[in-house]
């Protein structure tokens, strides 16, 4: 994973509630054994109508969405399956970090693993962020906080040490297999055996 | 006196390797792996190129469900039948099964079938176990007092290389659940009131543990069907603690311990409860007693109502889109909507005892016309049970189709999808958008409303039926 310290962009605003990830990247997708190239099939049902053709009116297919970096999206983003594809999708489609007021727990997790920081904030930030897309902002992993172009700086929270492994780039397996000793004792001192 | 503890609280204790501080999370142990070809490609990549073996092959439990298809498989060429891309993910997962030394439970094993059915029907599922598997209904598991989850790719990686995770300890949800179901009510009607009262993310961060008389009457097969659906919640687990009902189940089943260490294992499950006066970070009590069938009528599973309520009606706006997408309309009933296809089975409601519900009410009947009903098994072993009992013949003489096991349209990966706009009832877990395949419409159900909506050719009540 490479570090993620600072993410400097607009944001794109996805205003409903409850996006699950069969939405982010539907299933007769992930008949896939690599990660590569989800971006492409990230939201595609959204995305495109039936003949392969872009839909003007969805947002991310508007001119003004290219390139931004933020997703928006309305509370509980993420629910449903554990598929990793989904941050793999959104990552691929050069998504960098996603906010909401409630991120779904193994979605949240399987993100910050690879690198999408997935921030929950407070309902008046959200409520601000869902009002003005496109907005400007900078989200400081470091310090965990947002500065918004409206000169407003709003503190985030993340997990200390999922903070630390964006901040390093550190990949999570390393650090579980410097453990392998206290897993071997663990083993061993078990009164049952599985 | 020692502090009392939850059941969810003394499995978590027993597993934890290096206990979490400010900055680090947990190091859980991990006694079953469970496994499938769609989320463990990638995995074995990174084991592959760190040049590492699965640590504990004997802890974990490889089998092929999601892309298979559901007719017979002989040859590679019937793998093709669900695409290409299916088939290719399933030869993968034998490759990668033969070459890190795991005994893969796949066509030819008579024990193949939903990562979440097998588990149990071997006796790997064991009260008091930390279980996980790349797919979030790893919590039907917990229906046994295990503390049961899904988890990502990554994460399956981790677990192969070292049997162990990283994680945070979750908040605890006492869902009590009092009276007793009415009858034709079902454990998965309950299970979607549940969901109704919670929301779809009101278990976001914690472990359910179900309690109550309701929980405690439920067999197993329902249990599981409760536990299930703790993910449509939003929480990560859901627990029934161990008792009798559990301990008859597992009694002579193929992985259980046998001779003393069975007496030994039966005396530490006992163990497994809520002591009296633990604390739950939250709790809500419903009852079970009032309940109906129960329909979904939107896009989530928490849009749910009881089978003889109006659709409801809302000014917002993800409840509009949803209600736009399955077409339906605000005040009517859910038993006006025409049927087109009917799904019976997945990890939710695809065991026997489901099946057998299905077959009560098309028993003598016929599927109305125009009427598409697919019956799959959860597992072969299922499919082998029902059939030494004559349920196939009955749901084939319905006009049903029978099929071969795996999650089929659950998830629509291997080619059994509903076509776009065509109104499903399903006894699977999720009616997302698309879920079914793109623009298919889906209602979910317990197997007994499915069965009788098939024969109605409407979404149907039951009660009439039974
Ligand atoms: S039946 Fe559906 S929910 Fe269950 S494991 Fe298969 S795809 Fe997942």
């Amino acid at each position: 994973m490479k570090p993620v310290r600072i993410i400097r962009s607009k944001t794109v605003v996805l205003p409903n509630r409850d996006i699950d990830t069969d939405q982010i990247i539907a299933a007769r997708f992930l008949t896939t054994t690599s990660k590569e190239g989800l971006g492409q099939s990230a939201f595609y049902d959204l995305r495109y109508n039936k003949d392969g053709s872009e839909k003007a009116d969805f947002i991310l297919n508007r001119p003004e969405s290219k390139g931004c970096g933020i997703l928006v999206a309305g509370n509980n983003f993420g629910c449903g399956s554990s598929r990793e594809h989904a941050p793999w999708a959104l990552l691929d489609y050069g998504f960098e970090a996603v906010i909401s007021t409630e991120i779904a727990d193994i979605f949240r997790s399987n993100s910050l693993k690879n690198g999408l920081v997935a921030i929950v904030v407070d309902a008046a930030t959200h409520n601000w962020l869902l009002e003005n897309p496109g907005a400007d902002m900078t989200i400081d992993v470091e310090s965990t906080t947002i500065a918004l172009p409206n000169g407003r700086t709003v503190d985030f929270e993340i997990d200390g040490f999922a903070r630390y492994c964006l901040l390093e780039g550190i990949d999570q397996l390393g650090f579980l297999r410097n453990q392998l000793d206290n897993i071997e004792r663990f083993e061993e001192a078990r009164t049952w055996k599985p | 006196m020692s502090t009392p503890l939850t059941l969810f609280e003394k499995v978590w204790a027993d597993h934890v390797v290096v206990e979490e501080t400010v900055d680090t999370p947990a190091v859980l142990y991990i006694d079953l792996h469970i496994i499938h070809e769609v989320t463990t490609p990638q995995a074995f990549s990174v084991l592959r190129k760190n040049k590492l073996p699965v640590r504990r092959p004997e802890l974990t439990l490889p089998t092929l469900d999601h892309s298979t298809p559901t007719t017979p498989v002989n040859t590679f060429k019937d793998l093709l039948v669900a695409g290409e891309g299916a088939a290719n993910q399933v030869r993968q997962m034998e490759r990668n099964c033969e070459e890190f030394g795991l005994d893969l439970l796949g066509y030819g094993s008579g024990k193949r079938g939903i990562v979440h059915v097998i588990g149990p029907e071997l006796g790997a599922t064991q009260p008091g176990k930390t279980i996980v598997c790349g797919d979030s209904h790893s919590s039907t598991h917990g229906a046994f007092g295990a503390l049961a989850f899904g988890i990502g790719t990554t994460e399956v990686g981790h677990v192969l290389a070292t049997q162990c995770l990283l994680q945070r300890k979750p908040k605890t949800f006492a869902v009590n659940v009092e009276g007793a179901l009415p009858p034709g009510v079902t454990a998965k009607d309950l299970i979607l009131a549940v969901i109704g009262k919670i929301g779809v993310d009101g278990g976001t961060g914690h472990v359910i543990e179900y309690r109550g008389d309701a929980i405690r009457a439920l067999s197993m097969e329902e249990r599981m069907t409760i536990c299930n659906m703790s993910i449509e919640g939003g929480a990560r687990a859901g627990m029934i603690a161990p008792d009798e009902t559990t301990i008859e189940y597992l009694r002579g089943r193929p992985r259980v311990p046998q001779g003393a260490a069975w007496d030994a294992a039966v005396a530490r499950w006992r163990t497994l409860r809520t002591d009296d006066g633990a604390a739950f970070d939250k709790s809500v009590t419903i009852d079970a007693s009032g309940l109906a069938p129960m329909v979904t009528f939107g896009t989530n599973p928490g849009m749910v109502i009881g089978i003889d309520e109006p659709v409801p009606e809302s000014n917002d706006a993800s409840f509009r889109k949803a209600l736009d997408y399955m077409q339906l309309v605000p005040g009517t009933r859910m038993t006006e909507a025409p049927v087109d296809v009917v799904f019976v089975g997945s990890c939710t409601n695809g065991r026997l005892s489901d099946i057998e519900a299905a077959a009560r009410i098309l028993e003598g009947r016929q599927v109305a016309d125009g009427v598409r009903m697919l019956v799959v098994p959860g597992s072969e072993q299922v499919k082998a049970d029902a059939e030494s009992r004559g349920l196939h013949r009955i749901i084939q003489a319905a006009g049903a189709e029978w099929r071969e096991a795996g999650c089929s349209m659950c998830i629509g990966m291997n080619g059994d999808i509903a076509q776009p706009g065509q109104l499903s009832v399903s006894t699977s877990n999720r009616n997302f958008e698309g879920r079914q395949g793109v623009g298919a419409r889906t209602v979910l159900a317990s197997p007994a409303t499915a069965a009788a909506s098939a024969i109605a050719g409407y979404i149907a009540d039951p009660r009439k039926y039974l």
